[in-house]
């Protein structure tokens, strides 16, 4: 039997390709709602094309990092950022005052935990966004409109019906439409926040597999409570606790071989 | 490795109780060598009946804990070290069961040795020698488990050659022992496998070993050299 070195066994396992480009950076991030803290001094690497998980008990700020990126946060007054987000290739500072935060959204999209479709068509649901850009050309939106509901996985069910009311649609049938909704304006970074928190298994299965599928083109950045989820989809995973980054690494090896305790006990169910 | 309790009391129990099981497992195996060997320098129909009929117990053990861990795959999805325990387990009951084979091989193996005559049995210490090594591995490796001693597991791997050195020793021996009588060679060639029985205990006291590290680091050192696993068990 030929002796292969332990580094290099390490590596077979876990490095899943070459190491790529940054998509966006959390540096020195701080976020306060009013005088309270809720991220202290993040940093964090989100690589390109990969997806990102962010785990961690209710109140690590998990959600509220990933507000930042799409300045939803700016809604509410007494909110207040600290450090940069920049975002890549053109390194703009997506929480400096200068960017509009309306710049940062047609750059981003955001899925939420329950499907939050507008009581609208199926079809105009997805149009919305692509008309609220200035699109006005009708087979340019009709094109567009099928290519997301495609990229969706939502299309075979729903091009027979395109006219119906959004809430006809099943749950999860309701989530592929939002995922629809936000990959119609081509956003480079996509944000989900609990997807399938209340879906049923089959339908967040779809979900899942939707993720594993859109990452060949585009970013993504997950929170999710479900830890099996993350280790599902992901490629890299940041574990948080109490609005600070404990660990981030690559998902195998956090899951197989956390480095710090904290991690450890809360992804074996010890955490109390 | 974590010393806090699981949230879960049952997640606990069910992981204590596995563990337990295994270390029962290993001292049963323990005790199958032990009467092998001792049937291979005495020729005792009854222990050697024991042995075999004890083989069985050792399987129901290996069928009762693989199925252990499959439940706890299922019902916990365990991870980090509660999926390295697991999957480590599932690993080293394997080795336990094959060295409980070896064990009932070396008192079938004396029966027929001593159907020749007690004397050939006698003529060869070093497979007594060779044994004791073994069960010291054995051990050894079960302390470990049990501790999750990683400094322990290591001295495990080092004895190997020990007993390898053991083998081809009683190999040679052998030899000329055939040589000068042909009327032993039939003896001669089941003594020889009585010694690669334990020169395959040896090795899966190893595997066992290497399991405890994987479980306690996480780092798989199957397949590498001493050095690699001595400078990957110092860090920390």
């Amino acid at each position: 039997m030929a002796a292969v070195s332990v580094a290099s066994a390490v590596e077979l396992r876990a490095d899943g390709g070459p190491q790529s480009a940054t998509k966006a950076e959390a540096k020195d991030l701080s976020f306060y709602y009013g005088s309270f803290r809720a991220l202290k001094n993040l940093n964090l690497v989100v690589h390109e094309q990969q997806v990102t998980a962010l785990i961690g008990p209710s109140g690590c700020g998990k959600s509220t990092f990933l507000r930042c990126f799409n300045r939803m946060h700016d809604l509410y007054p007494g909110n207040r950022y600290e450090g940069e987000i920049r975002l890549h290739p053109d390194n703009t500072n997506l929480l400096s005052p200068s960017v509009d935060p309306i710049e940062v959204r047609m750059r981003l999209s955001m899925v939420f935990q329950k499907p939050n479709p507008f009581p609208k068509s199926i079809f105009e649901n997805v149009a919305y966004g692509l008309r609220v850009r200035g699109e006005r050309g009708r087979r340019a939106i009709e094109d567009k409109v099928e290519a997301a509901l495609r990229g969706a996985a939502l299309w075979d069910e729903v091009k027979d019906r395109l006219r119906d009311l959004a809430f006809n649609l099943s749950g999860g049938q309701q989530q592929r439409l939002c995922i629809a909704r936000a990959l119609a304006t081509d956003p480079e970074l996509l944000l989900f926040d609990e997807p399938t928190s209340a879906l049923d298994p089959i339908a967040t299965a779809s979900i899942e597999e939707l993720i594993t599928n859109l990452k060949k083109k585009i970013t993504i950045l997950i929170v999710t409570h479900n830890m099996q989820q993350a280790a599902r989809v992901s490629d890299y995973t940041a574990y948080m606790y109490l609005g600070e980054l404990i660990e981030f690494g690559r998902t195998d090896e956090l899951f197989i071989k956390p480095k710090n305790k904290q991690t450890e006990d809360y992804i074996t169910g010890r955490f109390g | 490795m974590g010393v806090t309790e699981h949230i879960s009391k049952a997640f606990e129990a069910d992981l204590d109780t596995t563990r337990t099981r295994v270390l029962q497992m290993g001292g049963l195996v323990e005790a199958q060598i032990l009467a092998a060997i001792q049937a291979f320098a005495t020729g005792d129909a009854g222990l050697i009946a024991q042995v075999i009929e004890n083989d069985r117990r050792v399987n129901g053990y290996e069928v009762a804990i693989d199925g252990a861990c499959n439940h706890i795959v299922v019902k916990r999805q365990p991870a980090a070290s509660d999926l390295r325990l697991i999957m480590g387990i599932s690993k080293i009951v394997t080795d336990l069961e094959r060295i409980g084979d070896e064990a009932e091989k070396i008192a079938r193996m004396a029966k027929r040795i001593h159907e020749h005559g007690g004397h050939h049995a006698q003529r060869f210490p070093a497979v007594r020698h060779a044994a004791q090594i073994a069960v010291k591995m054995l051990r050894q490796a079960l302390d470990a488990f049990a501790r999750l001693d990683v400094a322990g597991a290591a001295e495990v791997l080092k004895e190997d050659s020990a007993i390898d050195d053991e083998f081809r020793s009683v190999l040679r021996q052998l030899i000329t022992y055939m040589m000068e009588d042909p009327r032993t060679i039939s003896p001669g060639l089941e003594i020889v496998w009585v010694a690669k029985a334990i020169e395959r205990i040896g090795d899966h006291a190893k595997n066992v070993a290497e399991q405890v590290i994987y479980i306690v680091k996480g780092t798989d050192v199957r397949h590498t050299t001493f050095a690699d696993i001595e400078r990957e068990i110092s860090k920390e």
